[in-house]
Formats: structure tokens, C-alpha cells, sequence
């Protein structure tokens, strides 16, 4: 579904310099494939995740999405940022909406499946709430229906995660999966958790920094549905470490390993 | 019990304080025989007032329109120029220096020669109304629509939503409690604007009021002025706190349970 052919990226700072953010990307997803990137920060994870949404040019290289090239966003994708951005004025529903109402769609005929999706988060009788009433886990879900609210085929996460507690955070991982389960689609995860980036997907694409590399794509061959026991798994704990080392190798490397 | 003594002391202490303040002024006044045309006593300062209310009500009414005339501009004014100057790099270029100087110079150098140019009518005080006041509504507006988390602005252009729908559906809604700021600076700079007016030239207002009657030794009717003239900035002030209410409940403080 997605193809990424030698994309390069590179940034003009404000003094002028030019930085590789990202090189060298060449990277196959296939439809309903649940892939999450994984390194420490600054190795272009989301720089990568905003060139497939097209919120941003590559400077080198070609990116397809079913065959078109992506220059601009494109429709039939949902973002989901590390923190929720909801807005603060409108009520749970109007935010789950909000994605329609941004996409020139009645935001009437989608009440129903906003209603369905807010269920389906737990969220039932937070509807009419303002969006400071809520948990940080709560709001989070929120932005994830509104991601979800015009179905897309596509749905790029950036760290949606990172923001929350531990124990939110695992719990939200098996919400996702659940919700996944249901309505495959394809997703990109962007984490810098290790077991998250393991336990929640088919494929984990380790990238390294300075400029942002794939150090390696690692297939995962764990049953689904996921559980937590898994991470008790001998299987898991190989491919935790193996990740672990491409990342550590790679900072031993550039010499700031420790 | 304790919940109700304690609201009961948040209005009464500082009317009792501002009740003991008048006390104190009015029998100083009366004791150490200060004559009239140099402080008045505050009961001197209600008859006069008293006798003249239907003349004040005229005078409070041209300067209240002045100031809202004033406000008003500053708002149809500096909201417009604070959009170009966020979306624009070259407007901010252009315009932000303008801006910064026409703040810089003391409006009331300037408010003769407006009045010279512009003529002796309530027009004039208007415009320094409006001059007073516009500054900090482009700037705090300015600041606000500058503030958009840029997570939103991404995703508006993924929905690909126009520059106009994300304008008016996110970034300005986003805004307003900054431009609520810049009102409420703007609100009381305004009054102080019409009255600077008032003072260079004109034959009515409060700050006509107040010029005309010390050139008589009529102090207390000058006061008297300065109450109304307060009055109505305080008023003017909780009417903008007021719609702030209205237009963005979200901002009020969370009931507590």
C-alpha cells in the first residue's frame, strides 16, 4: 500500500545549514499492516510519518501511496499526535466531528458512527463533556476517534502514547489492537518504546540516527490477538533484544554509547 | 458557616474599607477647614453632582460613545492587521515597525494636530480613542493566532481544509483569549483616549467637564467627573469580562465538586 523508494529529507535551519534528517528510506507496507517505527529520539521517526502524510515534501527519493505519488495530504488518512490538540471549546462529540466538519462533510450523518466509536472507547456518557474534564488517556481517545471518524484506510500515529502513564499506556495499546481487530486498516506507529513497538506490531522498522537510517526491519511472528503474557514470551524477549541492540550498536558507533 | 463568612467578608471588607477611606476624607475636609475649590468633602461632591445630573448624563453619554466609537475601531482595525501580520511574513515586515511607532508616540502630542486636522467634533476624540486602544488588540491577537499548536494546523491542512476554514473553525477560536486580553487593556485605554480629546478641544465630555469647571474653581464638579469617568471604565471593563463569559465558557474556572 505504501512504497518509499530512497526518500531523503533534508531541513534548512534557521541559520541557513542544511540537515539530513532522514536518508536512504526504502520501506514496503503492505494494505492492513500494522508497522511501527522505533528509535531514540531524533532519528526522523516522525519527519518520516509527516512525508507519508504529505504535510511535508521529501527532497529526494519517491513516495507512493497506492500507486500515487504523495506531494500533498492526501484524503483517506487519520494523524494522531502525541498529544490529543483537542479543541477546547467543543464538547467530546464536536471533537470526535471535528475531522468531518475539517473534511467539508455533514457533520450530522456522522454522529451516529462518533456515538459508535466513543462506545467503542469507553467513552460512552462523555459525550457533552469539555475536553478539560478528562484524564489525559481520555482525551487521547478522543483524538483517536476523531482520527477514526471518516474511516481511513490509513492511520499515521506519532508517539500517540508517549504523553500518557505506563499503565494507561499498555492499556491503550490493547484498546488500539482491539479496535484494529475489528476494522483492519493500515496503521504507522511511531514509538520509542521498545515493547510497545513489538507488542503491537506485524513489522518493526528500527531507525537509527544522524541522518535518520532503517537499520532494519524486523517481521514480527507473534499470534494475535495480542496478550500481555506475551511479553513473557522467549520469542518476545529475542526480538526486544535484537532491537535493542541495533539501537545500542548504533550509538556505540557514533560514540556516545554507555 | 465558614463558606459564607468567607464570601460575606470578599464584598464587605473592601466596601467597608472604601466607606472608612470616604469617612476619614470627609472629616479631615471639615476639620482642618480645607476650602471648597481645594478638596472638596464628599458630600459636597454628591450635592453638586446631584444638582448637575441631568447636564452629567449628557456629558457621560459623549464621552461613553466616544470611547465605544474608539473601541469599536480599534477592533474592526486590529483584528484584520494582526491576521496579515501572523499569516504574512512580508506584512510583518511592513506593517509591525508602522505599528510599534505610531504606538511609540505619546498620543497626546499628537492629538492636537488630529484635532487641527480632523476638526473640533466628537470624530477627533474617536480617532485618539481608537489610537490609544488599537495596540494592544493587534499585538495580543497577534500573539494568539501565533499560538496554534501546530499538531492543529497539520491537521487541518490533512483534511485539506482552506486557509479561511482553519482560520475561522481553529485558529481564531483559539485566539480569543488572547484578544480577550487586548480588550480588556484596550476597554480602559479607550476612556483615557476620549478624555485626552476631550481635553485638547471640545464642548462636551467629562474631560471637558473637568477643564471647564477647575478653570471656575468649581472642584468638586472636576471630582464629581472623575467618578463618572471611572464608573464608566470599570463598567465598560466588566462588560468585556462579561461577554468573555458569554463567548468562551470554556475558560471559565471549573465548578468545583
Amino acid at each position: 500500500m505504501i512504497r518509499l523508494q530512497d526518500v531523503e529529507k533534508t531541513y534548512r535551519t534557521r541559520r541557513g545549514d542544511l540537515v539530513l534528517a532522514v536518508a536512504d528510506i526504502t520501506l514496503d507496507i503492505a494494505e492492513n499492516e500494522f508497522v511501527t517505527l522505533v528509535g531514540p529520539s531524533g532519528c526522523g521517526k516522525s519527519t518520516l510519518l509527516k512525508l507519508v502524510a504529505g504535510l511535508t515534501p521529501a527532497s529526494g527519493g519517491t513516495i507512493r501511496v497506492r500507486d500515487t505519488v504523495v506531494r500533498d495530504p492526501f484524503p483517506d488518512v487519520g494523524i494522531v499526535f502525541q498529544h490529543p490538540v483537542l479543541l477546547p471549546w467543543r464538547t467530546v462529540l464536536d471533537n470526535v466531528l471535528f475531522s468531518a466538519d475539517m473534511l467539508g462533510l455533514d457533520p450530522k450523518a456522522y454522529r451516529h458512527r462518533a456515538l459508535e466509536l466513543l462506545a467503542l472507547s469507553g467513552l460512552a456518557g462523555s459525550e457533552t463533556r469539555l475536553p478539560r474534564e478528562l484524564s489525559g488517556g481520555m482525551q487521547q481517545r478522543v483524538a483517536i476517534c476523531r482520527a477514526l471518524l471518516p474511516d481511513p484506510s490509513l492511520l499515521l500515529m506519532d508517539e500517540p502514547f508517549g504523553a500518557l502513564d505506563a499503565m494507561t499506556r499498555e492499556e491503550m495499546g490493547f484498546e488500539l489492537l482491539r479496535i484494529w481487530e475489528a476494522r483492519r486498516k493500515t496503521i504507522l506507529f511511531v514509538t520509542h518504546s521498545i515493547p510497545e513497538a513489538i507488542l503491537l506490531a506485524d513489522k518493526v522498522v528500527v531507525m537509527t540516527p544522524g541522518p535518520g537510517r532503517l537499520a532494519r526491519v524486523i517481521t514480527i511472528d507473534l499470534p494475535r490477538p495480542r496478550t500481555v503474557e506475551l511479553e513473557f514470551d522467549a520469542k518476545f524477549k529475542a526480538y526486544s533484544d535484537e532491537v535493542r541492540g541495533l539501537i545500542f550498536a548504533s550509538r556505540r558507533a557514533r560514540g556516545d554509547g554507555r | 458557616m465558614a463558606g459564607s463568612l468567607r464570601s460575606l467578608s470578599k464584598y464587605v471588607v473592601p466596601a467597608a474599607t472604601l466607606a472608612a477611606a470616604v469617612v476619614v476624607w470627609e472629616l479631615a475636609s471639615r476639620v482642618l477647614r480645607i476650602p471648597k475649590f481645594i478638596m472638596p468633602t464628599p458630600s459636597q461632591i454628591v450635592v453638586e453632582a446631584w444638582e448637575w445630573r441631568y447636564r452629567f448624563i449628557a456629558h457621560s453619554w459623549v464621552t461613553l460613545y466616544e470611547t465605544l466609537g474608539g473601541f469599536a475601531l480599534s477592533i474592526v482595525v486590529g483584528v484584520p492587521l494582526a491576521t496579515l501580520i501572523v499569516y504574512s511574513p512580508w506584512m510583518r515586515r511592513a506593517l509591525y515597525p508602522l505599528i510599534v511607532l505610531l504606538q511609540a508616540v505619546p498620543k497626546i502630542a499628537v492629538a492636537p494636530v488630529l484635532l487641527l486636522v480632523i476638526g473640533y467634533g466628537e470624530t477627533s476624540k474617536v480617532i485618539v480613542a481608537f489610537l490609544v486602544a488599537f495596540f494592544p488588540i493587534v499585538v495580543d491577537t497577534a500573539t494568539g493566532l501565533a499560538a496554534t499548536p501546530p499538531e492543529l494546523l497539520e491537521l487541518s491542512r490533512s483534511y485539506r481544509a482552506g486557509a479561511f476554514k482553519t482560520f475561522v473553525k481553529v485558529r481564531f477560536p483559539m485566539a480569543l483569549p488572547f484578544f480577550f486580553s487586548g480588550l480588556k487593556v484596550a476597554i480602559t485605554l479607550a476612556v483615557i483616549g476620549a478624555v485626552v480629546g476631550e481635553f485638547i478641544g471640545s464642548d462636551k465630555g467629562l474631560g471637558y467637564v473637568i477643564l471647564s469647571a477647575t478653570s471656575y474653581w468649581k472642584t468638586e464638579l472636576a471630582f464629581a467627573s472623575m467618578i463618572l469617568l471611572s464608573l464608566i471604565a470599570i463598567l465598560l471593563f466588566g462588560a468585556v469580562c462579561l461577554v468573555e463569559r458569554f463567548v468562551c465558557p470554556w475558560l471559565a474556572p471549573a465548578a468545583e465538586e
